[in-house]
């Protein structure tokens, strides 16, 4: 696949559908929002080590699949497994989910006036590395740490010290979604519209963050509405998701063809 | 006036149960506690065996008369069954074992052990953090440490009822000087009742070689408790007092109508810390103690300084209104405030700024937290006389909502009559909301450190004001009376 830079050549498709190898894996999943059934049968197996982008029209179930993947309350699974990593992930709390690795970016970031940034996240990493076995980082290590990934995200170093999204402009919270993400290196990152509002040098921004932390032994699912994002991180996978099923799915040039031809023909051709 | 702000959100937060009270436990003391009900024979039993010179038996029962002709006050934004002032019993001592222990060896070993459970380690704790303790247990005081030091720089501190004896000319000068007992129907009882408090006198010029603190603990069944605490700063003097209460869970409620009196002199500056963390009775709200303390700061003299800290997690019921008084010219007084409601609290807590002096200043900070069917109401007064030329108040007033069956109300009141003055009042009302749980909850924060997170957040501005090692409990315990208000 192209756009896969120092990552491990894909699984072959057969093991798909054991699921074993797989980081995340979807079988017919249902949900319901407020009593409204949103996913309707939802199958998806993302291979580790791979990058895979959900597309749709708006109200297809994007941000819902974001959502019950990390256990919002008000999501309601009423069918349906999802395991990260062989572990019944609809099982655990949303905070547990995190710290098994699973990792979302907002499409919406929202504001906690008050609360140092860097606190948050300083908490958020021990609350990691705790799960993983490993010791708390202490202030200076921590502050290393993440003053190296604000270079990476072209961050000012006030940032940290500011309340967590707190007068943060759109562009300002995206990166700090992804600063987050290479301070916890998930196993698995759902980016919701991580590109929506992000002129095009932020997006290169965000962009080359989330290529620096692909590895053979991470994966993405990028949720997005429109290609642009694509242009910059060159998914293994493409899905289209439409009336809460994946109705197809093809290499990262299905992306090209949905912005050149709409859903609707995908909608015909499903 | 009409609550500013009104929580009335139906909003999906879960009001989960906080943990049970840490410090819910009774210590066996056998007790010297007289019989039920209140009379000028009681009023004289009590200063009797306190021993007390003739003109304090006159003032209390002075007090009492007084106190016979007032009705309980029912204009606070709180509701509590009617007590029985007659069911009370107005004195409790616990029996010593000989005489009065001379040092912490000869105090019981029971009531060592009652703080070693309430995480006050007494001696250990003065030793370590140079702090000396007037320990209170019920109503008298059974030790006192670091006298010695205290002694050298010439700062009086002693259990009020010493006091009496060793300093009586100071007791006539300066008690009711600035709450007087017909002040209101609480401080009246407490001027008829009071067992014993605290007493400084630092003297002038002197800066208190050290933080004083005071442990207050009510701990015998159905006895009211009475403190009063009287600290004098004379001139150019300095002094930071920090009081600290715990409680033992009961399941009934128990009165205690405190009385605190500061006065600042020349230059002084007085900055009086309170953690207040009595029993808030049980989730269903059950027990609890009614808190209802007057507590007042004169800046006598020109330039004194007045600072009240109080962090408020405690009791069923607060009515609570730290005040200053600015007469001097110049003078400064502070107010920060952190008041938490949980489960059935209520509180009903401000202060009251009143500037007499010219070019007299006042801060108040005042934080309230509601959670699960709490109710928190911020009373403020500030009062500009018209002799106070140049004075300045600037109010923060800010509430935070855990739930939708809690209430944060806003009861400002302004009286300005000298046109030179400047007032401000800021104002808001936040909710710690689902989104922002959630939130950090994806990033691996449980709900509970979430909300204190959220929180210390919000009390930042108060909890500076704190001397440190108050700073770090206070923040605890407001992790404690909060755990479970959100999930």
């Amino acid at each position: 696949m192209a756009g896969r830079p120092g990552g491990a050549p894909p699984l072959p498709r057969e093991r798909l559908i054991e699921g074993l190898d797989n980081m995340l894996n979807i079988e017919d999943l249902h949900a319901t929002v407020g009593g409204t059934a949103v996913l309707k049968g939802l199958d998806l197996a993302v291979p580790t080590g791979e990058v895979h982008a959900i597309m749709g029209p708006n109200g297809s179930g994007k941000s819902t699949l974001s959502y019950v993947l990390a256990g919002r309350p008000g999501y309601t699974v009423t069918r349906g497994r999802v395991t990260l990593g062989g572990t019944d992930l609809l099982a655990l709390a949303p905070e547990e989910r995190a710290r098994a690795g699973l990792f979302l970016g907002f499409q919406y970031p929202v504001e906690i006036p008050g609360v140092n940034n860097a606190y948050l996240l300083k908490a958020a990493l021990n609350a990691v590395r705790g799960q993983r076995g490993l010791p708390e980082v202490d202030a200076f290590d921590f502050l290393a740490l993440v003053r190296a990934k604000m270079g990476l995200m072209q961050m000012p170093e006030g940032f940290l010290s500011r309340g967590v999204n707190e007068g943060f402009s759109g562009g300002e919270k995206k990166r700090n979604e992804i600063l987050q993400m290479l301070v916890l290196e998930p196993r698995l990152a759902v980016l919701d519209e991580t590109d929506s509002g992000l002129d095009i040098d932020a997006l290169k921004v965000v962009a080359n963050g989330v290529n620096s932390l692909r590895s053979p032994q991470r994966s993405f699912v990028l949720v997005t509405h429109y290609q642009r994002l694509l242009d910059h991180i060159v998914p293994d996978r493409v899905h289209v998701l439409m009336g809460g099923r994946i109705v197809r799915s093809g290499d990262h040039t299905l992306a090209a063809e949905l912005e050149r031809r709409g859903y609707d023909w995908v909608g015909e051709a499903a | 006036m009409d609550p500013i702000a009104t929580m009335t959100e139906t909003a999906p937060l879960e009001t989960l149960v906080g943990r049970q009270y840490r410090h819910g436990f009774v210590t066996d003391i056998e007790s010297d506690t007289v019989p039920p009900g209140l009379d000028e024979d009681l009023v004289r039993l009590i200063s009797r065996k306190k021993g007390e010179p003739e003109f304090l038996t006159q003032w209390r029962l002075a007090a009492l008369r007084h106190w016979l002709t007032l009705t309980e006050p029912h204009w606070p934004h709180l509701s509590y069954g009617a007590i029985d002032y007659q069911a009370i019993s107005y004195y409790s001592a616990p029996k010593a074992r000989a005489d009065a222990p001379k040092s912490l060896e000869e105090v019981d070993p029971k009531l060592l052990a009652t703080y070693a459970k309430l995480g006050v380690p007494l001696h250990e704790r003065a030793r370590l953090a140079g702090v000396a303790v007037d320990a209170v247990f019920d109503s008298v005081s059974v030790a006192t440490t670091f006298k010695e030091r205290l002694a050298a720089a010439g700062v009086v501190f002693c259990p009020f009822s010493e006091a009496v004896r060793t300093h009586p000319q100071l007791i006539e000068r300066y008690l009711g000087s600035v709450v007087p007992y017909t002040d209101n129907f609480f401080a009246t009882l407490n001027s008829a009742v009071f067992s014993d408090g605290s007493f400084v006198y630092v003297p002038k010029g002197v800066h208190c070689p050290m933080e004083l603190s005071t442990y207050f603990r009510i701990n015998a069944a159905k006895t009211g408790q009475f403190e009063r605490t009287l600290i004098i700063a004379d001139d150019g003097a300095r002094v930071s007092y920090l009081e600290g209460c715990t409680a033992p869970m009961r399941d009934e409620n128990q009165l205690h109508a405190a009385v605190v009196e500061l006065v600042a002199l020349d230059d002084a500056y007085i900055k009086y810390s309170t953690v207040q963390n009595w029993y808030p009775g049980d989730e269903r709200g059950v027990g609890g103690i009614y808190n209802f303390v007057t507590k007042r700061g004169e800046c006598r003299g020109r330039n004194s300084h007045i600072s009240w800290t109080q962090v408020e997690t405690g009791s069923a019921i607060t009515w609570k209104y730290p005040s200053c008084v600015l007469r001097g010219a110049g003078s400064i007084g502070e107010f920060y405030s952190v008041a938490t409601v949980n489960n059935y609290q209520q509180a009903d807590t401000g202060t009251k700024m009143v500037h007499i002096g010219r070019d007299t200043r006042s801060t108040i900070v005042s934080k309230g937290i509601s959670a699960g069917h709490g109710q928190n109401a911020y009373r403020g007064l500030v009062k500009i006389l018209p002799s106070a030329h140049g004075a300045r108040n600037f109010t923060q007033c800010d509430s935070l909502l855990m739930g939708g069956d809690c209430g944060a109300h806003t009861f400002p009141y302004v009286e300005v009559k000298n046109p030179s003055a400047t007032v401000e009042h800021e104002a808001s009302t936040s909710k710690i909301s689902e989104d922002q749980l959630f939130y950090c909850r994806q990033r691996g924060v449980s709900a509970e450190d979430a909300v204190n997170m959220i929180v210390s957040g919000f009390c930042k501005s108060v909890f500076k004001e704190l001397p440190m090692e108050f700073a770090v409990e206070a923040q605890n315990l407001l992790a404690v009376s909060l755990e479970g208000a959100v999930g």
